[in-house]
This record gives structure tokens, sequence and C-alpha cells, in this order.
């Protein structure tokens, strides 16, 4: 059908002049630049990013971005997977505006999500900070503290991809499991896991790109200490702030390349379950 | 590829069947579910609600007047102005060139649409950090073909829109792909010029995903910080945008003038919540 289609649609000239725009516009807002670090990154060979490889506080931040990314990944899921079934299963109170405030992570500026966990948790004069802080637990300026910045700029992802597909496949096979005797442990294993799967897949990896490159939230609640809280998106401002161009450019090409391999995978896992 | 084509459109009426059906099948809470329910609902609450709300609560604790005198401070007035300009203006220009990408990408046919679709994706997943020192490097000192914007206002525009591009293309091409070509066939065999079939045919059906797109991209504008930091040079009066505004407050130790800021962030982001629910309503209505 779709054949058809295309062979009866006439071409006109415009067709040409808006691919031509759209190609252009495309290549020199994001094709080339991004091309372009990766060339400066590699300038001279891989000795810029065995360089920052074998520096002690690099690796350490990125050992930090990468706990971080996967904790808040997993958090993220649980949570994510436990929503959408609330929203979409089930009827409560407030649904509807807990349903339009999941969704608010992605409009809110990330400074302002670092300052909103400073106010209520930071260890001075935060609303339960110092309380927390009495227990041992210190939340800001701390591992703890970034975990939470990333849970929040990320919530979302995982949600919006699996309501709507959550939506369309209906309850007649759970509930046909159900009648069955299946347990709702079991259902879920079995039956709902399995039709969401691909949209999982892909709300997961958007949400480790998302994590990995998390940079305004962090920097306020990380207090940037080297070695310690500075993770690899503060290294490459760290770097580039110090004339360590190189530097800089070689942390950010590790940082694009985990990313832009993201985006890579779940354009290949769409197509397969294209949703309509 | 011809057969997931050919079936595609069967998934249809089913899954249009299964929305029909909805309101019957929404459960009541269980235990297990009300549980579950509560344990998501005290997560959400520590990590999203309460810090929100402690927001408001200090901004609200300046008094009416401390709020005022926070706000028409010359240079964060000056902030708010360029960042809710450029991000209008970025959003008029995702209006038109979203809907012109998300157009060809469904209905023109090439080698290397692919990539193209790649392309968009990017600027949502790098790390806003990295996508300012991608636009620097062709846009900056080092450009190869002399064009600098760093520090001035045109790069603020320029990391707006790069961040922004994915916005009105992902809202738009889904609902294009659902439209029924033989619609906009038979207004053309009736003697249609194609303007007027995308004027009268096509635009009405995308304007709701568009606006919601634009509503996206304008809310991402306003609140963008990492790609500017290095990018904008971040210069009071001239390039510095509210978030790096609030970042400095905080840097500064003025925790209550960061939160007035920040309040009127929130509030442009709820709004645009609020928008986009409604018009998601409607169309949900409307399918």
């Amino acid at each position: 059908m779709a054949d058809h289609r295309t062979h009866r649609r006439r071409r006109g000239p415009a067709t040409y002049v808006f691919r031509l725009i759209v190609v252009a516009y495309l290549f020199l807002l994001v094709a080339w630049p991004v091309s372009l670090v990766a060339q400066n990154a590699l300038e001279g060979g891989f000795g810029n990013i065995q360089a920052i490889l074998e520096d002690p506080d690099v690796a350490h931040a990125l050992r930090l971005t990468a706990v971080v990314a996967l904790v808040s990944v997993a958090i993220n899921t649980v949570f994510g997977v436990g929503i959408s079934l609330l929203l979409v299963r089930y009827e409560f109170p407030g649904k509807r505006a807990l349903s339009a405030l999941v969704d608010l992570p992605l409009s809110v500026s990330p400074v302002v999500v670092g300052l909103s966990l400073v106010l209520v948790y930071g260890g001075r004069d935060g609303w339960i900070g110092p309380t927390l802080e009495d227990l041992g637990l210190r939340v800001i300026f701390s591992t703890p503290g970034i975990i939470m910045a990333t849970v929040f700029v990320a919530l979302p992802l995982v949600i919006r991809e699996v309501v709507p597909v959550l939506e369309e496949v209906g309850t007649e096979q759970e509930q046909a499991a159900a009648s069955l005797g299946a347990g709702p442990l079991q259902t879920f294993r079995r039956i709902t896991l399995p039709s969401i799967r691909w949209a999982l897949v892909y709300g997961v990896v958007l949400t480790l790109a998302r994590s990995l490159g998390e940079f305004g939230a962090v920097k306020v609640v990380s207090g940037n200490v080297l070695g310690e809280t500075r993770t690899a998106t503060l290294v490459v401002e760290e770097k580039y702030l110090n004339f360590d161009r190189p530097g800089a450019y070689a942390t950010a090409f590790l940082l694009a390349l985990v990313s832009v391999a993201c985006i890579v995978i779940v354009s290949i896992i769409r197509p397969k379950e294209r949703r309509t | 590829m011809t057969a997931t084509l050919t079936t595609a459109p069967e998934t249809t009426p089913s899954g249009g069947a299964a929305r029909t059906r909805r309101p019957a099948r929404a459960g009541r809470l269980g235990r297990a579910s009300g549980l579950g329910l509560g344990v998501a609902m005290l997560w959400f609450s520590l990590l999203v609600l309460l810090p929100l709300t402690a927001v408001v609560v200090t901004a609200s604790e300046a008094g009416w007047s401390g709020f005022w005198r926070t706000l028409t401070n010359e240079q964060t007035a000056a902030a708010i102005r360029l960042t809710v300009g450029c991000a209008i203006l970025v959003t008029l220009v995702n209006i038109v060139m979203g809907t012109l990408i998300a157009w060809v990408l469904v209905r023109d046919h090439f080698i290397g649409k692919r990539v193209l679709e790649v392309l968009i994706d990017i600027p949502f997943a790098l790390p806003t950090i990295v996508a300012g020192l991608v636009l620097l490097s062709l846009y900056g000192p080092d450009s190869p073909f002399g064009v600098n914007v760093a520090n001035t206002r045109p790069a603020v525009f320029l990391a707006f829109l790069f961040v922004t591009l994915p916005f009105v293309v992902r809202t738009v091409q889904p609902v294009l792909e659902e439209l029924d070509p033989e619609v906009e066939e038979a207004a053309a065999s009736l003697g249609a010029s194609r303007f007027t079939v995308f004027r009268r045919i096509v635009l009405p059906s995308l304007t709701p995903a568009i606006a919601a797109g634009a509503a996206l991209s304008f809310a991402r504008g306003v609140s963008e910080y990492g790609s500017l930091v290095l990018l904008s040079g971040n210069l009071p009066f001239r390039t510095e945008v509210t978030s790096v505004r609030i970042l400095s407050s905080i840097e500064n130790d003025n925790l209550p003038g960061a939160a007035v800021v920040a309040t009127v962030l929130l509030v442009i982001s709820l709004a645009v919540i609020v928008a986009l629910d409604l018009v998601q309503r409607r169309i949900a209505r409307r399918g």
C-alpha cells in the first residue's frame, strides 16, 4: 500500500526544495558540529583520550557518573513501570493531577531542580537536611544528592514510553491469565512485561543517556569537589574553562559516544515495534 | 519491510477498540496496588513535590515587596527578558522547521532518511554541556568558516535552537503518519492547489500536535542552562539567561533571591504542563 502511495504522488520541485532545506538545516545544526567534536577529540590519534583515562581525577569522575547513572536508571525503571501501571490500570483520586505532574521534570530548569533539592536537603538550613545529617546521612554535596538530582530530571522518560503501550495492549490477556489461576506476579512477568518490553527498553535507554549527561542540577547539588563529587560533565566544563581544550574535547567525546550509541540502538529497536 | 507496513493499519482499529473499552477496565485499588501507590507517592513527594514546594515557600518568605524587588532588579529583569524573548523566537522557528522536517521524514522517501532520524534525537540525548562544546566547535572562535557567535546573543538563540530541535518534530511526526492521504488526494482532484490542501486539510489536523511540541520547546528553551555555559559567556545584561542568574544567586548564598527567580520559571513550566494536558485531552477526545 505504501508503495502505491509513493508512486501515485507527483513529486513537484517543492519536494526536492523541502528535502534540501531539511538536510542542510540538520547538517549545519547537528551533523557537522557533532562530527567536529569527534575530529577535535581524535586529533593526533587516541592520545588525548588515553591521557584523560589515565588522569585519576577524570577516571574517578567517569566512575562516579557511571554509578550514578546506573542507580538512577534502576530507580526510574522500577518507579516508572509502577506509576505507569497505576495510571493506566487503576482509578484513584488525584490520578489526573499525578499524570500531569510526572511530566513536570521535563520542563523544569535543571538549576531549579538543584535549588529545590538544596532547599529541602541542604545540610545547613534545609527543611529536613539537618535532621538527616544528624542521623548520619549527607545528601547535598554528596552522592545521594547527585543521584536524586539525576533521578528527578530523568523521571518521566520511562513513563512516557510505557503508558501508551499499556493503554494499547488492553487487559484481556492479563484477565485470561488471572482467570486461569496465575498470581499477580506471574501475570506481570509472563504477560504484561513481554508486551511492554520494547517500550521499556526504549525508555531505559533514553533514561541512561539523560542520566549520564545531567549537568545543571548536578552542578548545584554536588559541590563539584575534585576527585569526590565531580562528575564527567563537570569535568568537561572545568577542563574547557582552564584552557585544557584537548582534555575537554576528549571527555566530551566519550560522553557523546555513549549518548549517540544509545540513540542508534533505539533507532534500530524502534521500527520493530512501530507505534501508530 | 512491506509486510510490516501492510499489517500496520490492522493494528490501529483494534487499538482504537481497546481504547473505547477502557473506562470499564480501569480497576479499583486492591491491597497490593494501594501499597504500591502509597510508596510511589511518597517517593514522588520526597523527590519532586516537597522540593518544588520549598522553592515557592522560600520565595514567598521574601514577601510581596521583596519578591517584586528581586524581579525588577535590572540585571534579573534583563535575563528574564532575554530568555523569554529568545525562547519565543526559537519556538516560532521550530514550529516552521519542525513541521517541515516531520513532513519530509513522513512523506518523502530517499536514501539516508534513517540518518536524519538519528540526527533529530541527538540533541535530546547529548549532554547539554557537550552540546555547548559541539556548537562552539563550529560557531566559535575556531570556526572553520569564520562565523564566531561565542559570547553574543545569537549564541543563546543557537543553543536554544539545538536543544529544542526534537520536540515539534517528534510530536507532529506520529500524527502525520496517521493522516489518510486519500482525503488530500480527493481535495487535489477537486482542483485544490498543494498549498490549499496543506492549509485546509493537513494543517488543521496537525495543529494540536504542533501546539504541544511548541509548548515543550518553549519550556525547554526557557529552562536551558548547560549548553549556554561555555557558549554564551554569561555576560550580564547581554547574554546572561535566567538559569545562569539563579545559579549565581545560589553561589552567592542568596537562596531566597534564587528561589524568587526560580518561582517565575516554575510558573512557566506549570503553565506549559497544564496547556499540554488540555491539548492532549483534546486529541484523545478526537481520536
